[in-house]
């Protein structure tokens, strides 16, 4: 089985789940910014970060065959304080050049406050400058419904941003309808205990199809599981879904809206 | 996928988490302290679970979200509690 993961926080794991991954026959993963657990302080801070998405993780995941993307922030976690969002999303433009970046993200909301709807504002404004793929955040559990409202009138009201080149990640059963008929993809991200199981993520694709859809891990420094993606295909083969019709979600799905951005490119014997 | 098959799939795993919602229910009622929104939540999402038709999930998700449509002044911290305290 081959898959792409496209939402892994892999600066925060070992070099053990490359390993695995890589075995469980990961072709690719794609790494979006991301809130570190505790708030930097300076945008220089996150000019480094950026050097280590862009520079020091490739290279890590190069050493066990698999290619590693980016996209580039500053998370919704941090987006309160408005002045030091500016500084670093002055910042991006200089890092989007570079060999393996995918796009801008994950941009979103949090908590849904004033502050992070300007700084997504901003972001999206980026985007649409730099004509770049954009990958959304949806806030967690009792904010994602009202958040990924707010986020889909942000990403109307910019006649800019082509739907299609959009991805809103995290989307459960009251939000993925929404997402899908606005004309974005939609991510569903696969964690023990919040966000989608395995068997509701296959739900939400016996209800809704695969068209735009593709799942993730977003492992991070939580509770996650890097092996999340091969683990629901395997829900997928227990409930009678085709190897191809798998291949189509794990891999050909997310291949088909990240190479839009021209930066993505696999080895051709992926 | 029959019914036959789903219940062979699932029927155990679904078991098992009625009865740890069960025991929950039972452990919550057993312990001392204030009301709690979260608590008055879960039973009010519990309703949807008896309704009939398809998108039982979609309810219970919606009944623990946040309703209102206007962004807040300021972020209240970073977490969620996975309930709306209104």
């Amino acid at each position: 089985m081959r898959y792409i993961e496209p939402h892994g926080h892999m600066v925060s794991r070992t070099t053990d789940d490359y390993l695995d991954m890589v075995t469980a026959g990961c072709a690719a993963v794609c790494e979006p910014a991301f809130w570190a657990g505790f708030d930097r302080g300076t945008a220089s801070g996150f000019r480094d970060y950026f050097a280590q998405l862009t520079e020091h993780e490739p290279k890590r995941a190069a050493r066990y065959g698999l290619p590693h993307f980016c996209w580039l922030c500053i998370n919704p976690k941090e987006s309160e304080d408005v002045g030091l969002a500016r500084d670093v999303i002055a910042t991006i433009p200089e890092f989007l050049s570079r060999p393996t970046v995918l796009g801008i993200g994950e941009i979103g909301l949090n908590k849904n406050s004033k502050n992070e709807l300007r700084v997504l504002e901003m972001h999206v404004d980026l985007a649409a400058r730099h004509d770049q793929l954009i990958l959304v955040h949806t806030p967690h559990l009792e904010d994602k419904l009202k958040g990924t409202r707010l986020i889909l009138d942000v990403l109307r009201a910019d006649s800019r941003i082509k739907p299609g080149r959009v991805l809103i990640d995290h989307v459960e059963e009251h939000t993925v309808r929404a997402v899908l008929d606005r004309g974005h993809w939609a991510g569903m991200t696969l964690y023990p205990i919040s966000k989608c199981t395995p068997a509701r993520a296959v739900d939400i694709l016996d209800v809704n199809g695969t068209e735009r859809l593709w799942m993730n891990s977003a492992c991070d420094w939580g509770e996650s599981v890097p092996l999340a993606v091969p683990r629901t295909a395997l829900e997928m083969r227990r409930r009678g879904w085709s190897a191809s019709a798998i291949d189509r979600v794990v891999y050909q799905n997310p291949v088909r809206f990240l190479s839009q951005c021209p930066n993505f490119r696999l080895p051709a014997d992926a | 996928m029959t019914r036959a098959q789903v219940l062979d799939l699932y029927f155990m795993d679904a078991r098992c988490k009625l009865i740890e919602i069960a025991a929950y229910l039972d452990r919550l009622d057993r312990a001392t302290g204030e009301a709690d929104f979260r608590a008055q939540a879960f039973r009010d999402a519990l309703r949807h679970l008896a309704s009939d038709g398809a998108g039982r999930a979609a309810e219970v998700l919606r009944s623990l979200s946040d309703p209102t449509d206007q962004p807040v002044d300021k972020a209240p911290g970073k977490g969620a509690v996975g309930a709306w305290p209104g």
